[in-house]
């Protein structure tokens, strides 16, 4: 099935939480909402699934009206932040609740139940009760009732957004599979660029209740439209500085200038955003056209495999993310490298210049 | 100020410890430095939380001594181990102003007035608290609220140790690294030893110095934040730390190879003693594997793309084995290969890194 | 932020209104009826306007009972609050003993308010009750029948025994609910037990104490059944509370305007106090 939303919009007393919208999900896909809290996710999602009524605007499923139909029948299934599960159920019959719902027979429930139990490595604990389980479990139980009666719309809110980080790597590596054969609508809710990218499928930038972009997750990474979607995909935060071009030459400060050609070359002069990603600011020399950035260290965030260092570069607070671990002191000066090939600019609507 | 010695440490909460499990606490014996860095990681349940508690005298250990210098401090109460802790949750106290708060513990030792002034305008102003010094405690966000916790440590001058437990979990993501930045700039102006609990790997190698990473209760290794990249000690600690985590992978040693699935590989550490009944692994960082044109012969399963670089997952027999390339690099069509880098190839044996000599 | 305007709400309110309708305000609007007008029984009304009010508020009679009303329950909030305070700070937090003490501590309140005032009165009796009869053993003169003093000193005694619990149960919930940590920290900025009361536990035990002296206000100075059985109001009118009094006049001697007048100004002075109270608490947590 496919989920198309028109001109959908939430007004909440005289506060707009959600601008108009217009999105298609295809049938079979992936779909994320990319966004920090407050960009309006929840919203969007309670208004897919019939929970919250949209001021204005249609919901379709299939080409079908759904506006106007309530939760309970339209075959959606959703999946919290919050471990939600029924405490006094086992983990079993926790699974089992939707189906029951359903009066499905007792003999295709067990059959269903003990299949996504497998996939979901719950099998050994179905006896158990949640209260006994770790937190990756029990969002596993969820996340399981959510898949088991094989809903046309599944909805997950920053599922993994409060387990420990090594859960969280595992459950990102297993989740893609699990949804890969399903014949359902996929929409998945987070703040962070990185899972956005790793479960590749469409992506959609949302910012303050808009969405700014929407497309292949990697497109919309690669080629954002704007500032704000660069900004929305970018974590650690997109380094952002204003620049001046004149001629073929753009610069950055007295000393710190490159030269551009093609289509950059032939804007008018004046001056532009210029924005790189922290990883193509490094402090190793590499990549094809790397110019040198003096800055005074503010903290290096390590982690296990990365320094990320923030510093600060003419009034500007610049992060460079490089592989490897070299802790910097705070307050000491370093040489940071620009790899300018990789660089976005943008004009004074913020909007991208294509190159 | 004093180093932290941690002699033959170990602790149950159970009156008869028998089993191995019966110990949250298993044999440890640690020296820190006096004015050093330290963070104690590891998963929920692995005992970083009852060895905080031991030494800041919230709990007495069922074995061994806490030293502060050369004082034997096992069976003192918190107050008199001059100590200073910040939990998890923001603790202020409610009624009073930022002000009072930060008096308190000074207060209460009965310190004059005008020392307390003093005392509480320099670390105000370390804080970044000045201005709201009049506000009532209740008020502030809970970056405000932790750091007057932090303030009420430092304005006491006979702390021996700052420990600080899981201190971020209620801050906001966009304030973390700030945050971060202030614990760091302060630790370098005041140079009081610090011990910083937590379970997350970011947060422990950015501030510690160095990191005492522990599981089951046990400490698997003690380190730089290099050492647990560059030489996990231990299987565990390659896969905690790192994302992805370590390739895993069992290997048969024989004498001085190292032969995985019928293929030979280099490692670093060399020179096993025959005969070695543990269970043999090699284990070495998606970092540290490249395609090559021989070597271990794969097939490629999924090329995720993480933006900066791509995760690619191979498969070698039943064995998954992970790599990192870089954004521009291409994934071969068919008849690909990996190669291992040598010198972060390491040979583990029931989890821990074999000591053979190095490699030559 | 997800807040939704739906006019169906009011919907499931309307049962509630219709109660709070039927045993609220029309038994008010009825008092207020006959506190505006005279009646001689038979269903003849005449309109007094403002008569009765006047006259209660002119009364001795109301005045005195006011007074002994006022200091009963301000006794009562002095003794119970900070005793059930320090009971519920002496109770364990943790163990074996905990469900113990809160079974002992419900006790009290579990026994109906008649059977209080019964069990009392035998119980203080000065020739057969063991109370009684213990003090008069150790000399004392003690007959709470004949002497006011003994009469108030056993009336007050029979409150705190039946009431302190539901200020220790309250407390305790208010103390149990205070995390470790705020513990921990007191000790190590070296806090003694004073200071960790008065900045820890006094603090966090603001709001339930703030419920236990409306609840305990509220039902003190409504009381009547306890008194009514142990003392009757006596000796004399020693004990004659404002509920008693106004029994008295309404039932006793069927001045229904006075009595309706009487209850509409006893009304009001509970809403005043109890504001004044919630007010006076509450001041700090708006900032």
């Amino acid at each position: 099935m496919s989920l198309e939303l028109k001109e959908v919009s939430k007004q909440v007393g005289g506060e707009t939480h959600i601008y108009p919208t217009n999105l298609v999900f295809d049938s079979a896909s992936f779909n994320i909402l990319l966004g920090t809290t407050g960009a309006g996710k929840t919203t969007l999602m309670q208004i897919m699934a019939g929970l919250d009524k949209a001021s204005t605007g249609s919901i379709f499923f299939n080409g079908e009206d759904v506006t106007n139909i309530a939760v309970q029948k339209r075959n959606v299934s959703m999946v919290y932040q919050q471990f939600i599960n029924y405490p006094n159920f086992t983990v079993y019959e926790n699974i089992a609740s939707p189906l029951r719902v359903a009066n499905i027979g007792e003999g295709e429930i067990k059959k269903r139940v003990g299949d996504i139990a497998d996939l979901l490595k719950l099998s050994p604990m179905l006896g158990r009760r949640p209260s006994e389980l770790s937190g990756g479990q029990q969002q596993r139980i969820a996340m399981a009732r959510a898949l088991v009666k094989d809903a046309s719309l599944v909805l997950l809110d920053e599922p993994l957004a409060n387990l420990d980080f090594k859960l969280r790597e595992e459950l990102r590596d297993e989740l893609p599979r699990l949804l890969a054969e399903r014949n359902c609508v996929v929409v998945y809710a987070t703040t962070e660029p990185m899972e956005a990218l790793l479960f590749s499928g469409h992506t959609a930038a949302m910012h303050e209740g808009r969405v700014t972009q929407f497309g292949p997750s990697s497109q919309v990474y690669r080629e954002p439209n704007d500032l704000v979607s660069a900004r929305v995909f970018s974590e650690p935060p997109i380094n952002t500085t204003s620049v001046l071009k004149a001629g073929n030459e753009i610069r950055l400060s007295p000393g710190i200038s490159w030269n551009v050609a093609g289509e950059l070359a032939r804007l008018k002069d004046g001056p532009y955003t210029f924005g790189i990603r922290a990883h193509h600011v490094t402090i190793q020399e590499t990549g094809n056209t790397p110019i040198q950035v003096d800055g005074t260290v503010q903290i290096t965030e390590i982690s296990g495999s990365e320094s990320v260092v923030h510093f600060r570069m003419n009034d500007n607070n610049w992060i460079s993310q490089s592989p490897g671990i070299h802790p910097y002191d705070v307050g000491s000066t370093a040489h940071f490298y620009v790899d300018i090939s990789h660089g976005l600019y943008f004009d004074e609507h913020e909007k991208t210049i294509s190159v | 100020m004093a180093k932290i010695t941690l002699q033959d440490l170990r602790h149950s909460y159970t009156d008869k410890p028998t089993a191995d499990d019966d110990w949250a606490l298993k044999q440890l014996d640690v020296e820190w430095k006096d004015g050093g860095a330290y963070a104690l990681l590891g998963p929920s349940g692995c005992g970083k939380t009852t060895l905080l508690n031991i030494i800041s005298g919230l709990l007495t250990p069922s074995h061994g001594k806490v030293l502060f210098g050369e004082d034997d401090v096992t069976h003192l109460p918190p107050d008199q181990r001059h100590i200073a802790q910040v939990f998890q949750f923001p603790v202020i106290y409610d009624t009073m102003t930022v002000y009072d708060n930060l008096a308190f513990p000074l207060r209460n030792r009965g310190v004059d007035e005008s020392r307390v002034k003093q005392r509480v305008t320099e670390i105000a102003e370390m804080t970044e608290l000045t201005p709201m010094l009049n506000r009532r405690a209740s008020g502030l966000t809970a970056d405000g609220k932790q750091k007057i916790s932090l303030g009420r440590g430092l304005v006491r001058e006979d702390v021996n140790v700052i420990m600080f437990d899981e201190p971020l979990t209620v801050i906001d993501p966009h304030l973390k690294s700030q945050l971060r930045s202030k614990l760091k700039e302060l630790h370098q102006r005041v140079n009081t030893t610090m011990i910083y609990v937590t379970h997350d790997q970011t947060e422990a190698l950015t501030f510690a110095d160095q990191v005492v990473v522990m599981n089951f209760g046990q400490v698997v290794q003690i380190g730089t934040p290099e050492d647990l990249f560059e030489r996990p000690q231990h299987t565990f600690v390659g896969n905690f730390i790192g994302s992805p985590g370590m390739n895993i992978l069992p290997c048969d040693v024989d004498g001085q190879n190292v032969v995985v699935g019928g293929v030979k590989v280099e490692v670093a550490n060399k020179g096993f003693v025959k005969g070695d009944t543990r269970k043999q692994e090699i284990g070495l960082r998606p970092e540290f594997i490249h395609f090559g044109d021989q070597g271990i012969p794969v097939s490629v399963e999924r090329v995720s793309d993480a933006g900066r670089f791509k995760i690619v997952e191979t498969r070698f027999q039943n064995h998954t084995i992970k790599l990192l390339i870089d954004d521009g690099e291409n994934v071969p069509a068919d008849n690909a290969h990996l190669t291992f880098t040598e010198d972060r190839t390491y040979v583990y044996g029931d989890g821990w890194l074999m000591e053979g000599g190095q490699a030559s | 932020m997800n807040k939704t305007i739906n006019q169906k709400a009011w919907f499931f309110v309307l049962p509630v209104i219709a109660l709070v309708a039927f045993n609220a305000i029309i038994p008010l609007m009825t008092v207020v009826n006959y506190s505006v007008q005279e009646t001689f029984g038979d269903n003849t009304f005449f309109w007094a306007g403002v008569i009765w009010f006047e006259d209660i508020l002119h009364s001795e009679r109301f005045h005195d009972s006011l007074m002994r009303q006022l200091t009963f329950t301000f006794t009562i909030l002095l003794i119970e609050i900070p005793l059930g305070v320090i009971i519920a700070l002496a109770m364990p937090r943790k163990g074996f003993w905990v469900p113990v003490c809160l079974i002992l501590m419900s006790l009290p309140l579990l026994i109906p308010w008649n059977v209080v005032g019964a069990m009392w009165n035998i119980f203080a009796l000065p020739d057969i009750g063991m109370l009684g009869r213990m003090i008069n053993s150790l000399g004392i003169d003690y007959n709470f029948t004949r002497q006011i003093g003994d009469a108030w000193f056993t009336l007050i005694l029979m409150d705190v025994w039946h009431w302190t619990s539901l200020v220790v149960l309250l407390a305790y919930a208010g103390l149990v609910s205070i995390p470790d940590a705020y513990y921990q920290a007191a000790k190590i900025d070296g806090a003694g037990s004073w200071a960790i009361f008065r900045f820890i536990q006094l603090p966090k035990m603001k709001r339930v104490l703030t419920i236990a002296v409306l609840l305990r206000f509220m039902d003190s100075f409504n009381i009547y059944t306890e008194p009514f059985v142990l003392t009757g109001g006596g000796p004399g009118n020693s004990t004659t509370l404002l509920s008693i009094d106004l029994v008295k006049i309404a039932l006793g001697q069927f001045d229904l305007g006075p009595a309706a007048a009487m209850s509409l100004i006893y009304f009001l002075v509970i809403l005043l106090l109890s504001w004044v109270f919630y007010t006076l608490m509450m001041r700090d947590e708006e900032q």
